[in-house]
């Protein structure tokens, strides 16, 4: 960071060289067109005057100056190629400043986000999050690379310029200075006066996009209702009230440009009367005049810049307050705690609290064992409770009170990173990467080859799937014409947890999209492939529960039944229930066939009568 | 979907295409005259500037002389307003063409847009034609009229310079001009750089926001995997790549005004120095020195706006072409030019010729395909009376939608046809059918505004008590009455307020709201709870019984009430009867209706814990 600062200091340091160099440019015409062309002697006015006419004596004085002019000319040259370096050094570094902040403040961003705990990004907006992360950051960005330093410059402008006035001439000075102040005001306060302009028509685009982004995505509602015209009056309602809109801000910069120009050629113009008042009244040089029209004409456009500089600066650190709410979020330590090095899968809960506010317990005194190896289902309605248990054995949310065991480590007191090396968890809804199905597979997995890779698809069921894609394992996920159907997506993800062969697996419904035959397959080729992995699964399906070693059945966070298939069919509850669901089904085609066949004997009777 | 291919674009100048674009500036035809005037006379008194100083010196300054003086600054002062007001009205004028523009290519594809085909819509993202009508319609009205502004502007300027320089001094104007040529060569060339170079950067930028977009969508898949450090490493390869970017482009746009600054002070201190002996030998007055110096400096000042046009000309041309390419797109469905003649067209239909409707609809003989080749339908038949409830059901893919298409008109068959009431639809218009139409989709599609807006779709000045009435109808009257401001709350972006089974009520009320003869539900109860499932079903058996009605089912109890069911299976038709029928078949139907019925009353026993706590939080606030 300070690298960076030293950077914007030699930036800001370049400018005023340049800056300089620039006003040198017109004393060097002064004194060829007042000492070597004219025949005055070399003004002696100004902290710069000694060391300029030394100069100027050295190179020969006017004797021979007068003979070889291109002598001034190739300094001219050269004072600006000068001037031409030092204006790319400042881009350059200030380009390089700014770039490498951005660098390291999108990257901080971006890795705190990944390690804010999972709480938060269940609970956030995503689309507010990602405008913080893009365009807030793009607003600081052109603050800093095109803005910040032009603070530097105008004030440098205005030191110079009084450094070099000053000593020339009083009255000058302040004939050439009198309109800047107000050129500032009038632009600080115009910048100000025109966000809401601004404003009004950014809100009015919106809207615009809006009625046009519903009728794309509503097409057909369009179509079957026939109301074309409608939509096209809608939209031509927004259109012209954004073209209205945008027009009234482009005229009213209309009025900013003119009206500051002509204060601008007011002050140009005025300095150029008066000059050649004084001038004609031998007061100056010819050489002077044409230096104060110079210098009057330099100072007007950064000090105009200023004012929009100021306003945008409000901008930027609205923005970098909106970043840095993100960075002030607590983030959670994936290192701490010790290493829970290739676990063998006991699981075990002991009186375990959770709610995810403290108030209303979602999970409440569980407590059960899962032997390595073993495979347990959870079956529950709806809100009772599963994926909260699920969820807290990798620690994606940390327990209130008991303890959860694996192998006898409390996993309070692992580290997460090595916790979370040692389950493999698939979400109901699992999240794939816009990159390649292959990648998407071995994305945790760095040492994957083709094999292993296909090993896990063919495991996970969905090898021959994505053999039927033109790109085969090349496709890439969500890219145009390729939709993965839910059931495909939860099948990568499979394959992505099992391909490292953790001692743990988690399916949290994972299995939902997938028709039952699949289901079972999976299930069933997962078993041959190893049979010490600790399985949980989350799941309404008979054949998964029946086939569990253990099933456990929540209601309103608690356990209420727990057994095998054999033992709870022999409860009454929920699991009895669902099981019972199919003879309820052929209950009511029996009932169907019996009120038809009466429907059919009414009918004879009828037809008898 | 189709995959969908971006063209390759032209980048030779395309004159064909630019006479296209020019003619969206016929109306503005004075207008840009008047634009054209306006640079005229501002360049013409920037280049008249350093005449001004040019004849201080020489009648003031260097005869010490201070007679004149005063008129000299009152011609000034008024030069000075006059440029003010240029710059005012060149802006405003040019400001007004913008948008004007805009706004009218905007116009253009929005009405070409309603009456694309759906099966343009099929292979085009939303996403591309949003591009099309907000960016590139924007681009090209702000190059048409803002490249004409510095297009004139700089060319008069530099032409005025030269000549007056010419008129003044020749040889020592050609002398100083002789820098021009690499000038130009240089300007073109670098401006064309940085174009590029942005736009690598804001390509790498798109890839950027994509990844925070998955870092942020992804992060709980991330946490699960642990992969956070890898997932830095490799974003920290975009935000490497984006530096590098960003830096070569910053450093170009850097180079480039100090080289023009140099390269021109050559033109400078020639004038100085060949000019500077002019006045030793008193061939050319102080006054004319000045002013060539001066212009020596201002000539470039122009440079760059031009050079940038010319760089950006590309771009504009490509945004030309994109904009077009929808615009000419042909209208697949479409009425003829008969039968717009007699029923008139979307905007203006003539509904006095509109023949009334039974609502029988006939399939005969339809085959029909999204891509050639890939029939999904292959002669293809049905016969639905007026006023009967048919089904269809069938899994995904086997053809149901497609009915649905067809029906709607919002694809034709390849060939047979489709009759309503005897006769072929391309017989009649568009309007005619989908006025006649009641559709309800899978997911509800709901626009911006309030509810009673959303059932009068396009209705205006619509009693209230009508809109009740079609509410009432749909059973939506209740849970809209109970809502704070009932029919006038907002519905939000897309229906953002509502619950899916909310939106879905007010997709049928609006629906039902024209008292349409025929009913289309796709999918229509699908997608909601079983509360509102059995709202809509309630309301089903009410509304549609006296219209044709054509439905898309899922859920049993849909399908159950129907009068005829038919089985869909690759595009044929496998069992057709009423449920008791299809039953009693034990086929293909009575497969897909165990399995249904597992499903659903599986998911009732499962959803029993939220609504028992529901029931018990209104007793709580009871209490």
């Amino acid at each position: 960071m300070s690298g960076n600062r030293n950077l914007y200091l030699f930036a800001i340091l370049a400018i005023g060289v340049a800056i300089f160099l620039r006003f040198l440019w017109p004393l060097v015409l002064r004194a060829t067109i007042d000492n070597v062309i004219g025949d005055k002697p070399l003004s002696d006015q100004g902290w710069l005057a000694p060391l300029f006419n030394q100069f100027f004596l050295l190179l020969g004085g006017k004797t021979v100056l007068e003979k070889m002019l291109w002598i001034c000319s190739l300094l001219l040259i050269l004072l600006t190629a000068s001037r031409g370096i030092f204006i790319f050094l400042k881009g350059k570094w200030s380009a390089v400043a700014t770039e490498s902040i951005i660098k390291n403040l999108r990257e901080k961003l971006y890795d705190h986000l990944q390690h804010l705990p999972f709480s938060y990004h269940v609970k956030v907006r995503t689309g507010d999050l990602i405008q913080r992360c893009t365009s807030d950051i793009e607003t600081i960005r052109r603050f800093l690379a095109l803005q910040f330093v032009e603070i530097g410059r105008a004030l440098f402008m205005i030191v110079i310029a009084l450094s070099f006035m000053l000593p020339m001439n009083l009255k000058m000075t302040l004939i050439s200075l009198s309109l800047v102040p107000f050129l500032f005001i009038f632009s600080y306060a115009f910048f100000m006066k025109i966000k809401i302009a601004f404003k009004n028509s950014d809100e009015s685009e919106g809207r615009l996009s809006t009625v046009l982004q519903e009728n794309l995505t509503g097409v057909r509602v369009v179509k079957a209702f026939a109301r074309q015209k409608f939509e096209i009056d809608k939209f031509d309602a927004k259109n012209s009230e954004f073209r209205d809109l945008t027009y009234r801000l482009i005229h009213l910069f209309a009025i900013y440009w003119g009206f500051s120009d002509m204060m601008s050629l007011i002050q140009i113009g005025g300095v150029l009367i008066f000059g050649t008042l004084f001038a004609a009244q031998g007061e100056i040089s010819l050489g002077t005049l044409l230096a104060f029209s110079s210098y009057s004409g330099m100072l007007l456009w950064p000090v105009r810049q200023l004012g929009r500089v100021l306003t945008d600066m409000g901008k930027a650190m609205i923005s970098l307050e909106r970043i840095q709410e993100i960075l002030d979020e607590p983030i959670e330590d994936l290192e701490q705690g010790t290493n829970l090095t290739k676990a063998k899968g006991k699981i075990k809960f002991k009186n375990v609290w959770f709610g995810y506010d403290k108030e209303q317990p979602v999970l409440k005194n569980i407590s059960f064992e899962v032997e390595p190896g073993q495979t347990v289902a959870i079956l529950g309605p709806t809100g009772s409770g599963k994926s909260s248990l699920v969820n807290l054995i990798p620690r994606l949310y940390d327990i209130d009170q008991g303890e959860i065991l694996i192998d006898d480590h409390n996993i309070n007191l692992l580290s997460k990173q090595s916790l979370r090396q040692n389950i493999g968890i698939v979400l109901q809804e699992p999240f794939l990467f816009s990159r390649t199905i292959k990648e998407n597979i071995s994305m945790n997995c760095q040492d994957a080859n083709e094999e292993t890779i296909f090993n896990a698809a063919q495991t996970a069921s969905v090898h021959d799937v994505i053999e039927t894609f033109q790109d085969q394992y090349e496709t890439k996920v969500g890219e145009r014409g390729v939709t993965l159907s839910g059931g495909q997506k939860q099948r990568i993800a499979i394959a992505r947890a099992i391909i490292n062969s953790v001692p743990i697996l988690i399916f949290d419904d994972s299995l939902s999209a997938v028709d039952t035959e699949t289901d079972a397959a999976i299930r069933n080729r997962l078993k041959k492939r190893r049979d010490d992995i600790t399985t949980i699964i989350i799941s309404h399906r008979l054949n998964t529960l029946a086939e569990a070693d253990k099933i456990i059945v929540l209601e309103k966070g608690k356990i209420v039944q727990e057994g095998d298939h054999l033992q709870l069919l022999a409860e009454e509850g929920l699991y009895k229930r669902i099981w019972q669901l199919q003879n309820s089904l052929e209950a009511e085609f029996n009932l169907e066939e019996e009120s038809f066949s009466e429907l059919e004997k009414n009918q004879k009777a009828v037809e008898n009568i | 979907m189709h995959s969908f291919k971006e063209k390759e674009y032209n980048k030779r100048f395309d004159p064909k295409l630019w006479k296209k674009m020019l003619s969206f500036c016929k109306p503005y035809r004075k207008s840009l005259f008047a634009l054209g005037f306006f640079m005229l006379l501002l360049a013409s008194i920037d280049a008249a500037f350093p005449l001004f100083s040019k004849y201080a010196i020489d009648h003031f300054v260097v005869p010490a002389e201070t007679k004149g003086l005063m008129e000299f600054a009152i011609i000034y002062l008024a030069i000075i307003i006059i440029q003010a007001l240029n710059i005012y009205f060149f802006i405003k004028l040019a400001g007004k063409i913008e948008m004007n523009l805009t706004y009218d290519i905007r116009k253009a594809g929005f009405h070409h847009l309603q009456e694309l085909s759906l099966s343009y819509y099929n292979k085009t993202p939303v996403g591309w034609l949003m591009a099309r009508m907000t960016s590139d319609s924007q681009r090209l009205g702000g190059f048409i009229s803002w490249g004409l502004v510095d297009l004139i502007w700089g060319f008069t300027l530099m032409l005025l310079i030269a000549i007056l320089m010419l008129v003044m001094n020749w040889k020592l104007a050609l002398l100083a001009l002789l820098v021009v040529p690499i000038l130009i060569l240089m300007s073109v060339y670098f401006q064309k750089k940085i174009l590029k170079a942005y736009r690598r950067v804001r390509k790498t930028n798109s890839k950027i926001t994509g990844a925070f977009n998955e870092g942020i969508s992804g992060a709980k898949t991330t946490k699960t995997l642990v992969r956070e450090s890898r997932n830095l490493e490799e974003f920290q390869q975009e935000t490497g790549e984006m530096y590098r970017a960003s830096v070569k482009a910053a450093i170009f746009s850097a180079f480039y005004l100090p080289a023009v600054l140099s390269l021109g002070s050559l033109g400078t201190g020639i004038v100085l120095w060949l000019g500077g002996k002019s006045v030793q030998m008193q061939a050319i007055s102080y006054g004319t020195f000045v002013a060539f110096i001066s212009y020596t400096v201002q000539f470039f000042e122009p440079l760059r706006e031009l050079a940038r046009i010319f760089a950006e000309l590309q771009n504009a041309q490509a945004s030309g072409e994109r904009i077009f390419s929808m615009l000419d797109e042909k209208l697949e469905i479409t009425d003829s030019g008969i039968i717009r003649k007699k029923f008139g067209d979307i905007l203006s239909p003539k509904k006095e010729n509109w023949p009334q409707i039974k609502g029988e609809i006939e399939f005969r003989n339809v085959t029909f395909s999204y891509e050639k080749g890939k029939n999904v339908l292959t002669h293809f038949s049905l016969q639905i009376k007026a006023g009967e409830t048919v089904a269809i059901v069938g899994e995904t893919g086997s053809g149901k939608s497609t009915l649905v298409n067809l029906a709607c008109r919002f694809f034709e068959p390849d060939s047979g046809s489709i009759l309503i009431d005897d006769v072929d639809y391309r017989q009649r218009s568009l309007s005619w059918l989908h006025s006649n139409l009641g559709y309800v989709l899978q997911t509800p599609h709901l626009f911006s505004g309030n509810i009673r807006e959303n059932i009068a779709y396009g209705k205006n000045n619509i009693e209230q008590s009508k809109i009740e009435q079609a509410a009432k109808m749909v059973n939506a009257h209740e849970f809209i009455s109970r809502l704070k401001k009932g029919y006038e709350t907002e519905v939000g972006e897309g229906g953002a307020n509502l619950s899916t089974g909310q939106k879905q009520l007010i997709s049928f009320a609006r629906a039902i709201f024209t008292d349409p003869r025929i009913f289309v539900l796709d999918e229509a109860t699908s997608s909601v709870d079983t509360e509102t499932e059995k709202l809509i079903q309630d309301a089903i058996q009410k509304v549609l019984k006296t219209r044709t009605s054509f439905i898309i089912a899922h859920r049993l109890s849909t399908i159950r009430a129907a009068d005829r069911i038919f089985v869909m299976r690759n595009g044929k038709i496998e069992e057709t009867g009423d449920h008791h029928e299809l039953i009693k078949l034990k086929g293909y139907y009575y497969r897909l209706y165990t399995n249904q019925f597992m499903e659903e009353e599986e998911g009732k026993i499962l959803q029993a814990e939220i609504q028992d706590d529901k029931k018990s939080k209104k007793k709580g606030v009871a209490l």
